[in-house]
């Protein structure tokens, strides 16, 4: 174990864990979005757009994601879409986390007691009114700690960008692991800041989840 | 510059035999994934704590990092031990046992699962621990979590593109060397997809027979 390699490369890949978090912070937003925009069509009266956001699950959860971010960043300029590797990331993998976010969201929807939507009609409230202020306070609580899961699994994800040569851990580690030739030194590193990512935000989801119980 | 899938009938071959790659690879690594997570399971549930903490560790560390980060590790670690693999087997290695991780949670609660007193039975009849294991308890553990397992060998197909950075021609490397020759990534990445997708889909049914199958033979 070369601890005094170790120690010149670490700077650089603190740097690089900062554009993992951005990633995975702005793709978990992007996610949360499409998941509530996918489950709403899901969910619709509708037929036709059931059918849109049935697809988009299918097609996004059915398709490795390293292909989409390909199509989207090599394959986009031919369609009028020019995007920077960066943004082709947290577009691409927002994308693909939002049809896994969908199901979740959708899950815990339907999760609730189908007598307390029938009661709220009943006692006049509308469509809308039901979702807002029975439903969905409710299936919130059942659904932070399954999108904790999806967004563990998503930070993990944003090692793909390496792939379309975003630096961020991943791709340093590759990098280093190229030119020092030391890949357990490399792998300890980065694997250590990624942990420490993922159990902060393992944290903050249990305690997201504690507070919705107890109100 | 507009799109033109007139090009792909001249490389079919060359994605078909990618296909061809990425099914062999997902059947390899899924074995591995099957057997060491099996192995993996019952380490962490009955072994002495000595052998137990370093497999804990090992399971810690791949859970907690992206797959990627792995099959970088692997590959180029074994070089660097002096085990010169070629890419593909690393890359059934990495992949196997990143889902060896996952496999080995399911088992573990399938082997919980099984009722204690069977084991006790299974003794009194004079079977050893190791019998008892292997012939009462592992059998319906297995039976057990096949839907989940389903679960995580569809995601492995979806990941093992992932070895293409490695250099495994496989479905997605094939696809890149289509546009390498022709400029052309939009049509080629959406064909991959589409196979991709395929494949997908016969894996989901396949995944729905065994599960009648196994809900069966209750």
């Amino acid at each position: 174990m070369d601890f005094e390699l170790m120690q010149k490369v670490f700077p650089f890949f603190l740097e690089a864990a900062w554009i993992t978090v951005l990633l995975s912070v702005l793709t978990t937003i992007l996610g949360l979005i499409l998941g509530a925009v996918g489950a709403s069509a899901r969910l619709s009266r509708f037929a036709l757009v059931r059918f849109l956001g049935a697809a988009y699950v299918s097609v996004f959860r059915g398709t490795p994601a390293l292909i989409q971010l390909f199509i989207l960043y090599f394959g986009g300029p031919q369609i009028g879409i020019q995007l920077d590797a960066f943004q082709a990331g947290v577009i691409g993998l927002g994308i693909n986390a939002g049809a896994y976010m969908t199901e979740t969201i959708r899950g815990a929807i339907i999760a609730i007691d189908k007598g307390q939507i029938e009661a709220a009609r009943t006692v006049g409230l509308s469509r809308f009114q039901t979702m807002r202020y029975v439903v969905l306070p409710q299936a919130m609580r059942l659904m932070i700690r399954p999108l904790g899961v999806n967004i563990n699994a998503m930070i993990k994800a944003t090692a793909l960008v390496a792939a379309i040569s975003v630096v961020e851990l991943t791709y340093t580690a590759q990098r280093f692991i190229g030119s020092t030739y030391k890949p357990f030194e490399m792998f300890l590193i980065a694997g250590v800041l990624y942990m420490i990512i993922i159990y902060i935000t393992g944290q903050a989801v249990s305690w997201l989840d504690r507070k919705a119980r107890i109100s | 510059m507009g799109l033109d899938f007139t090009v792909i009938p001249q490389y079919l071959d060359i994605i078909l035999w990618g296909s061809v790659w990425t099914i062999l690879i997902t059947l390899g690594a899924a074995a591995v994934s099957f057997i060491g997570g099996m192995f993996l399971a019952v380490i962490a549930l009955y072994a002495p704590l000595f052998v137990r903490l370093p497999f804990r560790a090992f399971a810690f560390l791949f859970m907690g990092t992206p797959l990627l980060l792995q099959l970088f590790l692997i590959y180029f670690g074994l070089v660097q031990v002096g085990i010169d693999v070629p890419a593909i087997m690393a890359g059934i290695i990495g992949l196997g046992l990143h889902f060896a991780v996952y496999n080995s949670e399911l088992f573990q609660t399938g082997i919980l699962a099984v009722d204690k007193g069977q084991i006790e039975a299974a003794r009194t009849l004079g079977l050893s621990r190791m019998q008892a294991l292997r012939k009462v308890v592992v059998p319906q553990a297995i039976r057990d979590v096949i839907p989940p397992i389903g679960n995580n060998m569809i995601a492995l197909l979806k990941d093992s593109a992932l070895v293409s950075v490695i250099g495994v021609s496989e479905l997605t490397l094939s696809a890149q060397r289509a546009i390498g020759s022709t400029y052309r990534p939009f049509e080629f990445y959406v064909l991959v997809a589409v196979i991709y997708y395929i494949i997908n889909i016969f894996m989901e049914a396949a995944q729905r027979r065994v599960e009648r199958r196994v809900q069966a033979s209750r």
